[in-house]
């Protein structure tokens, strides 16, 4: 295993800016989690970091040694692809052997059948082996595609969004099974998804990747509590977090065409407008709550019910959970906890520190 | 889809959509027509078959014989020169106890065998010459759709383009200059001269053909085979020749019966050391009246080498030239 540098990489096709001074470093050991829309240059990431493309600027390195001139079979990773992972031709015992045979590693087919066995175990596919890979299911395939990059010891595992093919209840039972490879054998693993839950509950670390440009790094924690930016924000929690642009006037905060007013943080450094931010788990609904609205609609979701509050010309997001017991167009109290009450500039969308 | 011998047979009988009036009516339907179609076009190869194995009487009896007393003069005048007989010594030829059994059947009809002909030997010159330039054109042709397939060659659309372009000719208006350059340069009368020939015209509907089997291979493949510790060599004969195998196949089939039925040039660039099967059947025609049996036994044994080569690809072949339609 390895540690990952990337520093300044820029990559272009064409006139495109697929990826723009991206630097990040993945830690010996670390799940490093990319998360960003479709189109945010995850995939090249990856790619630039295997081999299979070529940066246009910046630099790679694998325990600070670069690899810009290594070839992919060079590099040693190990990559998960989204689509079409499994060689057709080959039954699903010589695709896990496949990289065991490379030439250059010169194993004996006794050891590599044994770490075939040993691979097919931690994804629980022994009984599969002799099988064609035509015809297993999606789980079945991508569980053999992870099996496949476990077999040897990769300096890096690289996911492409691996679990995003499957069905919902798949997807989970497979993301519970990835964490637990990755917890025990401890291995640096680079993971792309478009999937805000995958990226919380597996990653040690979440970079956020916007068109090419890496926003925000950290934990999931720290992304999900101090958001860098507007977007960050609305990328990472269900139900969405609430954004309302608001004004500061006498020491209070306002936001226009609505009932929402909230005492000014102190010593705070606010500007007169800005974009207001809070999560709806932090709007509790309550009768000693300090503003009222109306309900406007329910979504009951059993764990807990999103309920949707008219307040003026805005509506707001609170979580109550388990299955509330309102009904629509009643009036409700509710404070929002000021303590986790977000700033963002309101032009460029960026966090305001407010110390 | 496939059904895991492991379980239980399923029963299909309660397929009501199999067993309904319109259902077998279609089905008596498409039948017949197949049959009718096969009927036609198999006519003239039953002819074949048969006059090959006709007497001579037999062959131009009008209405044509379906049943008959099947002999191998047809083959044996085929592969043999002879000479007529003076009506006068054939029945003292007759009577020689050294004839072994092909000249014993040629006597009846008055000829003496002088010696083989040259039918084996054009027949083993088009089996050289058509296998060596199938060879040469799937090889190139399947690095060339490779390379056009995976890389950025410079100036892509115009290559593929001119390759195309070297078909929009009809190849026999270049006969004659290349009858002149083969002349200069020695290819006149050589193997080696048709086996580049046919190469060139077969190149550019290989490289064409084997590049669209390639493009329908997901790159992702060779790619895991790459990161895997793969060259990128070995990737592709390792993950992508596998793949491909249908439409090299199929490419392999098209590209030989061009090679092995081409006649113009044959023709016209051979005289006698690679004279090939296609031009010196006709010649069979030659003297004493049409030897049909005769031709019908060379054609039969140029036919057989083809049929061998298509039935062992068939498998191949059934998907290779529904590309694109059948695969996932």
């Amino acid at each position: 295993m390895a540690t990952v540098e990337l520093s300044h990489i820029t990559k272009k096709f064409g006139s495109v800016v697929a990826l723009n001074d991206v630097s990040f470093t993945v830690k010996d050991g670390e799940f490093f989690v990319l998360l960003g829309q479709t189109g945010a240059g995850k995939t090249t990431t990856l790619r630039v970091i295997a081999g299979l493309e070529k940066q246009n600027a910046g630099d790679v390195f694998f325990d600070g040694v670069p690899v810009n001139d290594a070839t992919p079979a060079e590099r040693d990773t190990a990559f998960v692809f989204q689509y079409y992972s499994l060689y057709p031709t080959m039954s699903v015992y010589d695709n896990l052997a496949f990289p065991l045979r490379a030439p250059g590693r010169n194993l004996s087919e006794a050891e590599i059948k044994q770490r075939v066995h040993e691979a097919a175990e931690r994804v629980r596919i022994t009984h599969l082996l002799q099988r064609s890979t035509r015809n297993l299911s999606g789980g079945e395939m991508q569980r053999v595609a992870i099996g496949r990059a476990l077999v040897r010891r990769p300096r890096i595992f690289l996911m492409d969004e691996p679990l995003s093919n499957l069905d919902a209840k798949l997807r989970e039972a497979l993301r519970i099974e990835l964490n637990r490879l990755q917890r025990e054998a401890h291995s640096t693993t680079l993971f792309v998804t478009h999937d805000q839950i995958e990226a919380m509950t597996l990653a040690d670390r979440v970079g956020v990747l916007r068109d090419g440009v890496l926003v925000q790094v950290g934990t999931p924690r720290e992304i999900y509590d101090f958001p860098a930016t507007t977007f960050v924000a609305k990328l990472v929690g269900v139900p969405r977090i609430n954004l309302y642009d608001a004004v500061r006037t006498d020491g209070k905060i306002r936001v226009p065409d609505s009932t929402i007013e909230l005492a000014a943080p102190p010593h705070a450094a606010l500007p007169e407008s800005f974009t207001l931010g809070f999560r709806p788990e932090d709007v509790q609904i309550g009768p000693d709550g300090d503003l009222t609205g109306q309900i406007s609609l329910l979504e009951p979701l059993g764990v807990e019910t999103i309920v949707h509050i008219r307040s003026g010309r805005h509506s707001l997001l609170s979580t109550v959970s388990g299955i509330a017991d309102f009904s629509i167009g009643s009036e409700v109290r509710y404070r929002i906890v000021r303590e986790r009450l977000h700033f963002f500039d309101r032009k460029t969308g960026h966090r305001l520190s407010l110390n | 889809m496939a059904v895991s011998t492991t379980h239980a047979p399923i029963t299909y009988a309660t397929r009501v959509d199999k067993v309904g009036p319109r259902y077998q009516i279609t089905r008596a339907l498409r039948i017949i027509v197949v049959l009718l179609y096969a009927v036609i076009s198999l006519i003239p190869v039953f002819w074949m078959v048969t006059a090959a194995f006709k007497s001579r009487p037999d062959v131009v009896a009008i209405p044509p014989k379906v049943f008959f007393t099947p002999t191998i003069e047809g083959f044996i005048s085929l592969l043999t020169k002879r000479v007529l007989l003076p009506p006068a010594m054939v029945e003292e030829y007759k009577q020689r106890d050294d004839l072994n059994f092909a000249e014993r059947i040629m006597a009846e009809r008055g000829q003496r065998i002088t010696g083989p002909s040259q039918y084996g030997q054009r027949l083993v010159n088009s089996v050289i010459i058509a296998s060596a330039s199938t060879v040469l054109s799937v090889l190139l042709g399947v690095l060339a759709a490779y390379a056009f397939s995976r890389f950025n060659v410079p100036g892509k659309g115009d290559l593929l383009f001119f390759i195309l372009s070297t078909r929009m000719l009809p190849p026999v208006v270049v006969t004659i200059p290349i009858f002149l350059m083969y002349q200069q340069l020695r290819l006149y009368d050589t193997h080696l001269g048709l086996i580049l020939l046919y190469t060139v015209f077969n190149l550019s509907f290989a490289v064409w053909l084997l590049k669209g089997f390639i493009d329908e291979i997901p790159r992702e493949y060779e790619e895991a085979a790459l990161v895997d510790g793969y060259s990128r060599l070995q990737a592709f004969r390792k993950v992508v020749l596998p793949q491909a195998i249908t439409g090299i196949a199929a490419t392999f089939v098209f590209c030989l019966i061009f090679a092995w039925n081409e006649y113009a040039f044959a023709l016209m660039l051979t005289s006698e050391r690679a004279r090939t099967a296609p031009p010196s059947i006709p010649t069979v025609l030659g003297t004493g009246g049409i030897e049909w049996s005769a031709i019908a036994a060379g054609t039969l044994g140029f036919l057989i080498p083809v049929i061998i080569v298509t039935f062992a690809l068939r498998d191949y072949l059934l998907r290779g030239v529904t590309f694109g339609a059948l695969r996932k």
